[in-house]
């Protein structure tokens, strides 16, 4: 019986214990703990998390966007809106006929599957990893083209 | 001769700040808004409430990989008597609405209301018969956090936010002496 007891209970905990102890001995000496001290440190996230999204553009700083609406199609959520217009020579947003005068995303609806950046032709649309996106009202979270717009790379 | 006490006055920036390091006497000067906001924002204790996925990442939030016990958030309790903030983590079925409701109502004030995931936010991908389409038609929600779901350091992010709220909050606020109209009463 004291056998079945050490074996079944008292070695179980002793062991996970042990583990407790483990790491308690290496946060005091080595000074290096589990928790990632998260505001002042950050965890490195994975290659292919994907998170915010951004409206890219090219080199020269044309908008890669076309507003073909092909993300808006893909999203199982549908929380993609798009209105496309027309380029002129003279205002010329991206290099294609048409660009996007609209671009929404609703954070909220958004499950961030990254079905609009494998359906986008042009690359345009891409989930990057910036995941502090909580906030206090509703309205903010509807992401217009401008919050997604990447700023114009100065040479 | 009394010994020089090094007394560090809390604050936030909203307050002006009294005195950072005080030279001599062991006074502490604050209003009273701030002490009992300090003291709330930093011991929110969060309402068991996992609907669906949200909640595994809730709980690997309280692991010790990111800890939320870092922000006074440590304690889950199984009773609306003992919690601060409620986490919808995950969809909420039309179902469910009226339970989450009770159990809100149960909330000792003040109390605060996070809307994790998509799901709890706006109902997500389902877009349907079933689901409550936004947890704030229910009840107030303070902090929304997209992600489907959030991850850990996520939500720990939108307790800091909900710690940032509570710490602005002016006292007179969240006590309403308006009575009630007959039309509020029988309703």
């Amino acid at each position: 019986m004291p056998f079945e007891v050490f074996r079944d209970v008292a070695k179980p905990i002793l062991a996970g214990f042990g583990i407790t102890a483990k790491r308690l001995v290496q946060q005091v000496t080595e000074g290096k703990g589990v928790t990632v001290q998260y505001p002042e440190e950050r965890r490195e996230q994975f290659g292919r998390t994907r998170w915010r999204h951004v409206l890219t553009r090219y080199d020269s700083g044309l908008e890669k966007c076309i507003g073909c609406s092909l993300c808006a199609g893909a999203c199982p959520a549908k929380c993609i809106y798009v209105e496309a217009a027309e380029n002129t020579d003279e205002d010329r947003k991206s290099p294609g006929e048409r660009y996007a005068a609209r671009y929404e995303i609703n954070m909220l609806r958004c499950i961030f599957c990254g079905y609009c950046q494998e359906a986008c032709p042009t690359g345009a649309i891409v989930l990057r990893k910036d995941f502090e996106l909580a906030n206090y009202e509703r309205e903010d979270f509807v992401y217009t083209k401008e919050m997604l717009l990447e700023p114009v790379r100065s040479l | 001769m009394p010994k020089r006490i090094e007394t560090v006055v809390f604050h936030d920036s909203s307050t002006p700040v009294l005195g950072d390091v005080q030279k001599a006497g062991s006074v502490v000067v604050t209003n009273f808004d701030t002490l009992l906001n300090q003291a709330r924002a930093n011991a929110l204790w969060p309402l068991t409430f996992g609907l669906a996925c949200c909640a595994i990442e809730m709980m690997a939030s309280v692991a010790s990989r990111f800890d939320l016990a870092r922000f006074g958030s440590e304690a889950f309790r199984a009773t609306p008597r003992q919690a601060d903030v409620m986490i919808i983590a995950g969809r909420l079925s039309k179902k469910m609405a009226p339970v989450l409701r009770q159990i809100y109502d149960q909330m000792p004030e003040p109390k605060w209301v996070i809307s994790m995931g998509a799901c709890a936010s706006s109902g997500g991908v389902y877009n349907n018969y079933a689901i409550v389409q936004g947890a704030d038609q229910v009840v107030p929600v303070d902090v929304y956090v997209p992600g489907c779901p959030p991850s850990p350091d996520a939500l720990i992010y939108a307790v800091m936010k909900l710690q940032q709220k509570i710490k602005h909050n002016k006292f007179g606020k969240l006590i309403e002496l308006k009575p009630r109209t007959l039309e509020e009463e029988s309703a």
